[in-house]
């Protein structure tokens, strides 16, 4: 382990997105540990342990690991949707657990893992919701006024870029899985924050869509240097699209770094418990991760 | 409600105003969140975005349906003063309106029977109805945005029955025969309906989303606590006045007098305008706590806030009329259906439609065996208890 654990050193070597050098990074992770509260047994597991990492403003982040290994409640954790039970979270450099929810939702935006609703709200209504915190209410007028019309533009370019736009009037109830994840990413552009958090975005896309979310993300990180943090099971889209992964196993950072640092047979192997073919991608030359077959993990 | 009619005629005004669209300057809004600029290609053409789509909530469909349902619900309490153990003919109805807004004077009116059934009996009770019936559905939209479940209504959580006790409690102090009955009844009621609110927010606190069984147990186990404490402060009141308590408690809507009524709505008002500023909070907390959250609700702030309005408004509702159930359930969930999800439309529907179903569910309980009165919470138990059942065993697929 004591080999892999360099990739401080190696988080400097941040992907390059040309232009600005920003003051703060988008994220500045130190020491977080974190637990769910519960009563009686004191023996409760960390669910993170001491993790420390930033990401640099313009990077796309993905965070892999096995099941249980921690990657949504890190994610929850950057939400401010779960507080550490110890260590400091800045964002762009001011302490995350000093901001407020509303400040919080103005620079982040969250894509859940669970998108089942409940309501029948349409999907233009759903994506419109993303406007919510860019219209500070009071507690006592926050029940009036309709969206501006900027916010309808706003929410149709992000309709328009999910390629929902002519779902907008079908309840989110009835739609399937994967246009509610693309409606509920739509939310999260509506928001226009500088930071996006995704927790399997494309869990139930097909590939076309896979596809086209992946390239709306990079879009948005070159276009107007969004950071993305993504959350994924699909190492080859990780390795594929992102600029350096996060590689999480027991809630302790393994690797972190480049996709050719960090998708190594060995390392994977360790940490997902299983032989795994890795070999480069014929266009991108990037690091590609095949699964063993029949004869090669019949040898195990 | 005409105060929130008011504000939205003013903000259509502003928006039509509002000139074409021109590059955004306010994606800079916050200082830390920028965005993206919109790009030219990725425009909507105007004639095929959501609006002409009509796939959000517009000023001019949120005017045309409360309009519509305001006109019903003012045709629907004409109805219901012409029937009665005697009707009344319409004309007649119109004749002493305008009688009474020429001459102004209502106690005066004594001169006329018909004059006095109308001001005295029939009218008064159709507002109470009304307005009890407003609170109950509103009441019931903002606990079914908050608890994320369709099924949650007031009486069906054991909120309606934890203000009756309150109530019944208030009785046996005494505040039922004080001068000041009219306002300290509703104040036990509240009382008693947050205690019950609390073990239900305890309950759903304690799970991410709390399982629908879990809640409709939570319902059972409160309704049979406090019935039993109920049935207990009854057996030890005097006989008269026990069976006084046994008819309010089953649901009924006595003419109050004007005083009364007023006291009423000044409570109701309160709470009901506090639960409609927070429209569009439920909005937001009907899509879930984590995403509530992540729009910047402060969800626990916010969920508090709320749930002490609804036990404000069921207290006092119920204080009044008794147990009247499944109003706050059956009615927002046919309001939904053709108004959509929207909170602010569906609030107000609701509330109009609850009021206009209420006047017309007591006008049937009045005259289906008059002389004789059947207690009003019947008529909706009867009407909301089949279509519950209907819920819970075929439409599944709207419980969470």
């Amino acid at each position: 382990m004591s080999e892999l654990s360099d990739s401080r050193s190696k988080q400097e070597v941040v992907a390059g997105s040309v232009g600005v050098i920003e003051p703060h990074p988008a994220y500045d992770v130190h020491g977080v540990r974190f637990r769910y509260q519960s009563k009686g047994s004191d023996a409760i597991r960390w669910i993170l342990e001491d993790v420390s990492f930033s990401v640099q403003a313009g990077e796309v982040l993905g965070v892999v690991g096995p099941n249980g290994s921690g990657k949504t409640s890190l994610l929850k954790v950057l939400a401010r949707l779960l507080r550490p039970v110890q260590g400091r979270i800045d964002l762009f450099g001011q302490e995350l657990a000093s901001m407020v929810q509303q400040e919080v939702a103005c620079a982040v935006g969250v894509v859940p893992q669970d998108t089942q609703q409940l309501f029948p709200f349409t999907v233009a209504e759903t994506v419109l919701m993303g406007r919510f915190p860019h219209r500070p209410c009071g507690r006592w007028n926050s029940g009036f006024g309709w969206e501006s019309r900027e916010d309808v533009a706003i929410a149709e370019e992000a309709m328009m870029t999910l390629d929902i736009i002519h779902l907008a009037h079908r309840a989110v109830t009835d739609l399937s899985g994967g246009e509610r994840q693309r409606t509920m990413i739509a939310r999260a552009l509506a928001q226009r924050t500088r930071v996006l958090l995704l927790d399997e975005p494309t869990a139930f896309l097909d590939l076309q869509h896979q596809v086209e979310i992946c390239s709306v993300l990079v879009r948005l990180k070159e276009e107007s240097r969004l950071t993305v943090v993504l959350v994924s099971h699909d190492l080859n889209l990780v390795s594929q699209y992102c600029d350096r992964i996060l590689l999480l196993d027991q809630g302790q950072v393994v690797r972190l770094g480049r996709p050719e640092d960090v998708i190594e047979p060995e390392v994977l192997e360790l940490v997902y418990r299983c032989r795994v073919l890795v070999d480069r991608h014929p266009g991108t030359g990037l690091p590609r991760v095949t699964l063993p077959g029949r004869s090669l993990s019949g040898g195990m | 409600m005409r105060s929130i009619r008011k504000r939205l005629a003013l903000v259509k005004v502003l928006v039509i105003r509002e000139a074409p669209l021109k590059q955004t300057p306010a994606t800079v809004q916050s200082g830390i969140s920028a965005g993206v600029l919109p790009n030219e290609s990725r425009r909507v053409d105007p004639a095929r975005g959501i609006v002409a789509q009509g796939a959000i909530l517009t000023n001019s469909r949120w005017m045309t349906t409360l309009g519509t349902l305001a006109l019903t619900a003012i045709a629907v309490s004409f109805i219901c003063l012409h029937f009665g153990a005697q009707p009344i003919a319409y004309g007649e109805i119109l004749r002493v309106f305008v009688d009474v807004v020429s001459r102004k004077d209502i106690d005066s009116g004594t001169s006329d029977v018909t004059t006095t059934i109308l001001l005295h009996v029939r009218l008064p009770r159709m507002l109470l109805g009304f307005l009890v019936g407003c609170s109950l559905a509103t009441v019931g939209v903002a606990l079914q945005a908050l608890l994320r479940n369709p099924l949650a209504d007031p009486y069906v959580l054991g909120v309606s029955s934890g203000a009756a006790l309150g109530a019944a409690v208030g009785v046996l102090l005494g505040a039922g025969t004080t001068f000041l009955a009219e306002t300290a009844l509703p104040a036990y009621g509240f009382a008693g309906g947050l205690l019950a609110l609390v073990v239900v927010y305890r309950m759903a606190a304690s799970y991410e989303q709390l399982p629908i069984h879990s809640l409709l147990l939570t319902g059972v186990i409160l309704n049979a606590i406090f019935s039993a404490l109920i049935m207990f402060i009854t057996s030890i009141l005097e006989p008269n006045r026990s069976y006084g308590m046994m008819a309010w408690l089953m649901g009924t809507l006595t003419a109050p007098t004007y005083r009364g009524l007023v006291g009423l709505a000044v409570y109701l008002s309160i709470g009901l305008f506090l639960l409609f500023s927070q429209m569009r909070v439920l909005n937001i907390l009907a899509l879930g706590e984590d995403s509530a959250r992540t729009l910047g609700i402060d969800t626990e702030k916010a969920k508090r806030f709320i749930f002490v309005l609804t036990a404000l408004v069921t207290g006092a509702v119920v204080s009044i009329s008794g147990m009247i159930g499944f109003i706050g359930m059956i009615v927002p969930h046919a309001v939904r259906l053709v108004t959509g999800a929207d909170h602010r439309l569906l609030l107000p529907a609701s509330a109009l439609v609850g009021g206009t179903f209420l006047m017309g569910a007591d006008t049937i309980a009045r005259t289906l065996m008059s002389p004789a009165e059947i207690p009003v919470g019947i008529i909706t138990a009867l009407a909301g208890g089949p279509f519950f059942v209907y819920l819970l065993l075929w439409r599944k697929d709207r419980l969470a």
